[in-house]
């Protein structure tokens, strides 16, 4: 061994070992806040993993969503949960439920990593068809080539699941709330410091976000990441609050929100006159095509995690 | 030439890996919340900064140079917007016992 193949064992190792202590601390920690920093610890130490296993674009979208949302997600039921947490504490489960859950949890983890060290070497991929009629879609990326093109369909139910989680969230609010404004009431006066990043950064991270969307036809990248940033901006100024939330009953705000698949939609169906199946893009008009729903699929991305985390309607708005 | 830009990267990353060692040592010594964020800047901006420094040299071409400094700037103006936040609602809560 080579000391650079040596090194590179080494971090790896490192890096594997961190992943599982901090998953372990994240489970067995008691305090709610605590798991939920841990949680995102380990987001983005996995997002560093699909980097070493040369996987930029899951990277991406690991740090995004695994630590970013989904952390704030979390971070928010924790508030929301510090009130009633001590009393539900003293229904914990019995020992022999804990016990069961333990096992059939061990038995999903012994499963699935028997699977992957039997899986024969090298495993079954579709990688060379893929790399092999790339070319037939116009982009560079084959990430993309694979998500916009040989496998439309799952991105599609993709981002129909999204829009479904959004209406999920919404229906937890109260019939009287119903189209108000998403989120509790924030301070009239938000920190000033946040104010001055959330003035500062929201110019750099759209041109960031749309680059990301720009570049993922050729590189790593794509509508989800860069829709990913776009929300986090979005967020960051209805933080400070520079920016008002949206009403979720605004016509326009629900156009948003349904543009990325029904755009996805009517390209896929034209796609039985224009080509010969639906989702089947026409060659010489493939990559304009794709372009054209990843900029609708980025702004239903960006509302829709940016409304996720913003949380149900929960006050009426000022008349 | 490259021989002394070599000697740069080596010296600069050390350095800023020593800064990212002294604010984890920080962090968890240091008595209280303020100075636990005194110790872990340290590692944001000195530790980062020398690291990018560290990493120019060997960036492909001006564009991914421009980038490693944007990456730093980045992190700066985050994390001391962050440290701010942590800091007012450290202040607000009172010393720790």
């Amino acid at each position: 061994m080579t000391i650079a193949v040596t090194i590179a064992w080494a971090f790896d190792a490192l890096l594997a070992a961190t992943v599982l202590a901090v998953a372990l601390w994240t489970i067995v920690t008691r305090e709610t806040f605590a798991a939920v920093v841990g949680f995102v610890a380990f987001g983005l130490l996995v997002a560093l993993v699909w980097v070493r296993l040369a996987a930029p674009d899951v990277a991406m979208v690991e740090a995004a969503i695994g630590g970013g949302v989904t952390g704030v997600l979390l971070l928010g039921a924790a508030a929301r949960l510090r009130g009633v947490e001590a009393a539900t504490a003293a229904e914990w489960p019995g020992k022999t439920l804990r016990l069961v859950t333990g096992a059939l949890c061990a038995a999903v983890a012994a499963a699935l990593a028997a699977t992957m060290l039997l899986l024969p070497d090298p495993a079954p991929t579709l990688a060379p068809e893929a790399a092999a009629n790339l070319a037939s879609t116009g982009v560079g990326n084959p990430i993309t080539g694979v998500l916009m093109a040989f496998r439309g369909l799952d991105t599609l139910l993709e981002k129909v699941v999204l829009v479904l989680a959004l209406i999920g969230v919404w229906s937890l609010a109260q019939d009287s709330q119903w189209g108000g404004l998403p989120g509790p009431q924030r301070q009239a006066q938000p920190d000033q410091s946040l104010v001055f990043l959330a003035r500062l950064l929201p110019p750099v991270g759209i041109v960031i976000g749309v680059y990301l969307l720009w570049t993922g036809a050729d590189e790593p990248g794509g509508a989800f990441q860069g829709g990913a940033l776009l929300a986090a901006m979005w967020l960051l100024a209805m933080m400070a609050g520079l920016a008002a939330p949206p009403p979720v009953g605004s016509r326009r705000l629900r156009l948003v929100l349904v543009a990325g698949p029904a755009v996805f939609v009517a390209i896929g169906l034209a796609g039985f006159a224009l080509a010969d199946a639906f989702l089947a893009y026409p060659q010489a008009y493939a990559k304009p095509l794709i372009i054209v729903i990843e900029i609708a699929l980025m702004l239903s991305i960006a509302a829709t995690l940016a409304l996720l985390v913003a949380g149900p309607p929960e006050r009426m708005p000022p008349r | 030439m490259s021989l002394a830009l070599d000697i740069l990267s080596v010296l600069a990353i050390s350095a800023g890996a020593f800064f990212f060692l002294a604010g984890t040592v920080g962090l968890l010594r240091f008595p209280d919340a303020l100075t636990r964020l005194h110790a872990l800047t340290k590692a944001d901006n000195l530790g980062l900064g020398l690291v990018v420094l560290g990493l120019l040299p060997r960036a492909d071409g001006a564009l991914g140079a421009l980038k490693l400094i944007v990456v730093w700037l980045l992190v700066l103006v985050a994390g001391a917007t962050v440290s701010q936040l942590i800091a007012r609602v450290a202040q607000r809560a009172g010393p720790a016992p």
